[in-house]
């Protein structure tokens, strides 16, 4: 299962980084995406797996698993929300200002760095 | 404590009140800052009977303890003498200066920089941890840098600001090495425990480059050899600060420096080389140099390297008599220098010129300046009955002594005194030519003699030059005594204060001087006409310049060549060193990749649960280009990294996790309306295969990073919130007690940051100006029912019952998986499908809320909740509890951390609707023309 874990953030942080290269805005923005999924639940796996210990005290609770990696993700989800909100609109903004909707905002006619 | 503190903070804060007093006038703000300078040796008054009782005061203020930073001010012998020499003199000079400036130029920022200047200059003098000294010091490099560029119209002053500042903000840089190696060899950055440890110091291995690093700080801001060169530049600065920065301060730091770590560095084969082979170098060139600048300002600057050269190479003799000597010499140096600073500023004010080869015959015109400044310049050429022949009789002895007994021991007397006789033909040159050498030329004004209370300063300096000179013991001897002993912190040795040694070689050496001086100055014709061939091409501006062009090319360079203007380079390239840099250590060493930890074992739904989040991701990165695609396919991996967090025991998180899906869903969709809906053909294939190597290296790197966190065990601190959750934060969710009682401090700070971007955002929402299209990628017209009727109704009814949802989400949170952050989403998201089912213009009549409101109490009931408990005399954000009986309810729990929730709640449906709103409304109903 760790191993199964390991490799699912693999593939997500394989994914946004492709698609962080991306030369058109909306790629990247989904790409950014990609590695908050991943960045969220690499650092939820710092505090391991458990199943069925959820940390909510009860006198019936088999055991508790570590909440302080949960409270750490759950603010994280919340400013990603925040931070793709901003890179989006960022876009908008740049392809209105500037009539396209590439990252350096120019036309190449090209791809001349290639 | 606070009187030292006091002192060096009221400058300072009199920057600020001068820049403000400045609109009252001119001599209102000349006032305020003589007041200023007037207080600060009011606070230190009542202290300075304490160094010549022979006590140091050292008080000290924890700043950043963890760090060994403290604020600690000493107050000893040499303290007091700097002090007394930088207020004393700073006070003549804030009067000469109103005096000085024309009506052009505005009083309010020169006294604000002089007061900044002032101020930095006491924090040098007045500190006793070494850090701290070393923040003063560079503030002096700022504020000399505001004071040489005030004239900011000249080049030549934007020059010599910036040279200035180049070369002692290197110096500092050097110097902050040297303080960091001396705190490591000490263990303490106070400079008790650095006088306590000079035998350490001086054994220890790291012993020599500490002491260069250090000389570096102080060559360079006393402008000593070879980093003189940029003190005659600074002279495009006005007069005053000329008087100032030369005489009695910026320079003096240098030397200051030198005094101050005296006790625990000198004693050394390399302090004696370094210090007196560089004082040596720098008294001879400045005093060579000195006699061939035409400008009288220029003269006095290399009078000036010249005498710091002597006072530096009196400290590298490390006796404790000549020691003293370069305590003495720093006074006598300070009262004829600034004298004749503004000496010659007078004559530039009111001949209009400084040039020597145009001013002649003055004495006619000005008698009384020129008294004054005849009584300066033969102190500075040491003549007997003036301050500056005492010192200098007492160099030329300790040279003499030094010399004896070693072989080619004649060579310093030599030495030094051929740069006393320079001094005497550069110090009869300003006179002479000056006020006498025939007729004036035709000179820009007809001279007269100046102000009333701008000669004040002059004659004060004069007459103390003067009284020095004759009685010196009675004048300056407990001050020397005290601030030679604390120099030397040790007993000082046998001296005699006196104007009459009898008949010996110093005073053989001074006659001789004297006398030779008067043939160099009469032989000056044809000495002037072989420096103009031969050594006055030589200009270290140039080596300069081209070191720093040099420079500011390779930065250059190095910035085009990494910036192309390419993001996607950038990125890369910024992908490609996190990669290089958190793989070399990990190829290197030979830690195995699998720890100890037995994992979980496999279960088939994880397994197709895993499939469809890796097939579901590798459809968007597929299907990039179709973009409508690729967002349904990112949907679905965010759903099964909920599902991820349900199934590891993290319900908050899923909960969080699948509003945010919904809400960042909606957001990308409304964006995408106004982007084009596909890709247009992507950059080379060259590039993809480059992209995707990064990438799967960069995935690998992270599998295998998580991997190897996963196999090993660990210690948390888990422990302590599971047993401190109920009985102190009396809450069963942990993870929501941590959020809003143990951790609430950061939580504070998320929702701030989430307040902020949404305000961003909205920002940037003004005025935009999007072309909607009216027909989708393949051409196909939008469907003109915009909001279908059953969709509308069904929106309708959920409305209520899904705020109920929340409203129980948010109340159960302590307890149950829930709180502020889920409830917050759920709000947004039932009020967002309002506006998506019914259209903006519906929704708006009938949601008053404004979302700016929103987040303003969101963050207000949050930050006042931390408040309150300051008001029960607890830290910020103390939280408590108590239960409460309802009917019917039964028992029911009240957290102060609940209101606190609260605050996290507003500010999340406040951002969200603030966010998805704002986007909306960009479109508007009503057809665009053009511009597609």
């Amino acid at each position: 299962m760790d191993a199964l874990l390991a490799l699912v953030i693999g593939v997500l942080t394989a994914a946004g980084v492709f698609l962080a290269l991306r030369p058109r805005t909306f790629p990247v923005v989904l790409g950014l995406t990609f590695l908050s999924y991943a960045v969220n639940l690499f650092l939820f796996a710092m505090g391991r797996l458990a199943v069925g210990v959820p940390p909510i005290i009860s006198e019936a609770a088999a055991g508790y698993t570590d909440p302080l990696p949960q409270a750490l993700v759950l603010t994280a989800i919340v400013i990603s929300f925040g931070m793709t909100a901003f890179v989006i609109v960022l876009a908008l903004k740049a392809r209105a200002e500037l009539g396209n909707d590439h990252v350096d905002g120019l036309e190449h006619e090209t791809d001349r760095h290639a | 404590m606070t009187t030292l503190f006091l002192a060096v903070l009221l400058p300072f804060a009199g920057a600020a009140l001068i820049a403000w007093i400045a609109r009252f006038g001119r001599s209102a703000t000349a006032w305020a800052a003589g007041t200023i300078t007037l207080g600060s040796l009011a606070l230190l008054a009542p202290l300075s009977p304490l160094p010549f009782a022979g006590e140091t005061v050292i008080r000290q203020m924890d700043w950043m303890p963890a760090l060994g930073l403290n604020l600690a001010f000493r107050f000893d012998g040499l303290a007091l003498l700097f002090a007394g020499l930088i207020l004393g003199i700073g006070l003549l000079i804030v009067l000469y200066a109103r005096y000085y400036l024309s009506a052009r130029d505005s009083m309010g920022r020169f006294y604000a920089y002089l007061m900044l200047f002032m101020g930095s200059m006491l924090g040098i003098v007045l500190s006793e941890n070494l850090i701290q000294l070393l923040i003063f010091w560079e503030l002096t490099s700022l504020s000399s840098f505001l004071l040489i560029s005030y004239w900011q119209h000249r080049e030549e002053a934007r020059h010599g600001a910036r040279m200035a500042l180049a070369v002692t903000g290197m110096g500092g840089f050097a110097l902050l090495g040297g303080v960091l190696l001396l705190g490591h060899i000490v263990g303490s950055y106070e400079l008790s425990d650095v006088f306590a440890s000079a035998d350490l110091i001086r054994a220890h291995p790291l012993y020599v480059p500490t002491l260069v690093l250090i000389l570096l700080g102080v060559f360079t801001k006393s402008a000593q050899f070879p980093f003189h060169f940029w003190l005659p530049h600074a002279m495009a600065a006005p007069t005053p600060v000329s008087a100032y920065l030369h005489s009695a301060t910026m320079v003096k730091a240098g030397v200051f420096l030198l005094a101050r770590l005296y006790p625990a560095l000198s004693g050394t084969p390399e302090w004696f080389w370094l210090v007196s082979g560089a004082g040596l170098a720098t008294l001879l060139l400045g005093a060579y140099v000195a006699l061939f600048k035409h400008d009288l300002k220029g003269l006095l600057a290399y009078s000036t390297i010249s005498h710091l050269g002597l006072i530096t190479l009196l400290f590298g003799l490390s006796t404790p008599l000549a020691a003293v000597a370069g305590v003495f010499h720093i006074i006598n140096h300070a009262t004829f220098k600034a004298s004749l600073f503004m000496a010659a500023g007078i004559i530039d004010h009111e001949a209009g010129t400084r040039d020597m080869r145009r001013l002649s015959g003055l004495w006619r015109f000005m008698p009384y300046t020129a008294t004054l400044a005849m009584v300066a310049a033969a102190a500075m050429a040491g003549v007997p009955l003036l301050n500056g022949f005492l010192s200098k009789e007492m160099f030329f002895a300790e040279a003499v002594h030094i010399g004896q007994g070693h072989v080619g021991g004649w060579l310093l007397p030599v030495l030094v005194t051929l740069a006393g006789a320079f001094a005497v033909a550069y110090s009869i040159r300003f006179i002479h030519d000056v006020f006498f050498n025939g007729e004036p030329g035709d000179l820009p004004r007809t001279p007269h003699e100046p102000p009333r209370w701008m000669k004040l300063p002059v004659e004060i300096l004069v007459v103390l030059c003067l009284a020095v000179g004759v009685a010196p013991g009675l004048m300056v001897g407990p001050l020397l005594a005290t601030a030679a002993s604390s120099t030397l912190q040790a007993a000082l040795p046998e001296y005699h204060l006196a104007l009459w040694h009898g008949f010996n070689a110093a005073l053989a050496m001074s006659a001789l001087a004297l006398v030779l001086g008067s043939f160099i100055y009469l032989a000056r014709r044809p000495l002037m006409a072989w420096h103009e061939r031969t050594l006055d091409r030589l200009d270290a501006r140039v080596p300069f310049n081209a070191v720093l062009n040099a420079l500011l090319a390779l930065a250059g360079w190095i910035t085009r060549t990494l910036d192309t203007g390419s993001l996607q380079r950038q990125a890369g390239l910024l992908i490609l060193a996190a990669l290089v840099l958190a793989g070399t250590p990990w190829l290197l060493g030979d830690t195995p990749l699998t720890g100890t930890r037995r994992g979980l074992p496999l279960d088939a739904v994880s397994l197709a649960a895993a499939l469809v989040l890796v097939g579901a991701t590798l459809l968007t990165v597929r299907w990039r280009s179709e973009r409508f695609v690729a967002l349904i396919a990112l949907g679905v991996v965010g759903l099964v990294v909920s599902l991820t967090f349900i199934k590891f025991s993290a319900p908050d998180l899923a909960l969080t996790q699948l509003s945010v899906e919904i809400v960042t869903l909606i957001l990308l969709l409304l964006a995408l309306f106004f982007l084009p809906a596909c890709d247009e053909a992507e950059s080379g294939r060259s590039r993809i295969v480059r992209d995707a190597a990064l990438a799967l290296v960069a995935g690998g790197g992270a599998a295998a990073l998580a991997w190897a966190v996963l196999t090993r065990p660990y210690d948390t601190i888990a422990g302590f919130f599971l047993e401190n959750s109920k009985p102190g934060g009396g809450g069963t969710n942990v993870v929501n007690v941590i959020l809003v009682d143990f951790r609430g401090y950061d939580t504070l700070g998320e929702i701030t940051v989430l307040a902020l971007a949404a305000l961003g955002i909205f920002a940037m929402l003004q005025n935009l100006n999007l072309p909607a299209p009216t027909r989708d990628s393949t051409g196909r017209v939008w469907d003109s029912d915009a909001h279908p009727a059953i969709m509308a109704t069904l929106t309708r009814l959920l409305l209520p019952l899904a705020l109920l949802v929340a409203v129980f989400i948010l109340l159960r949170g302590h307890n149950q998986p829930g709180g502020g952050f889920i409830a917050g989403l759920i709000t947004a998201v039932a009020l967002i499908v309002q506006y998506l089912a019914n259209g903006a213009v519906w929704a708006h009549q009938r949601m008053s809320a404004d979302s700016h409101l929103l987040l303003l109490w969101g963050l207000g009931i949050a930050t006042l909740t931390g408040l309150g408990s300051w008001a029960f005399g607890h830290p910020f954000l103390t939280s408590t509890f108590g239960y409460v009986h309802w009917p019917l309810v039964g028992k029911f729990e009240l957290a102060s951390a609940m209101a606190f929730d609260l605050g996290v709640f507003l500010v999340v449906v406040g951002a969200t609707l603030m966010i998805l709103t704002g986007l909306g409304a960009v479109h508007r109903p009503e057809p665009r023309k053009g511009s597609h």
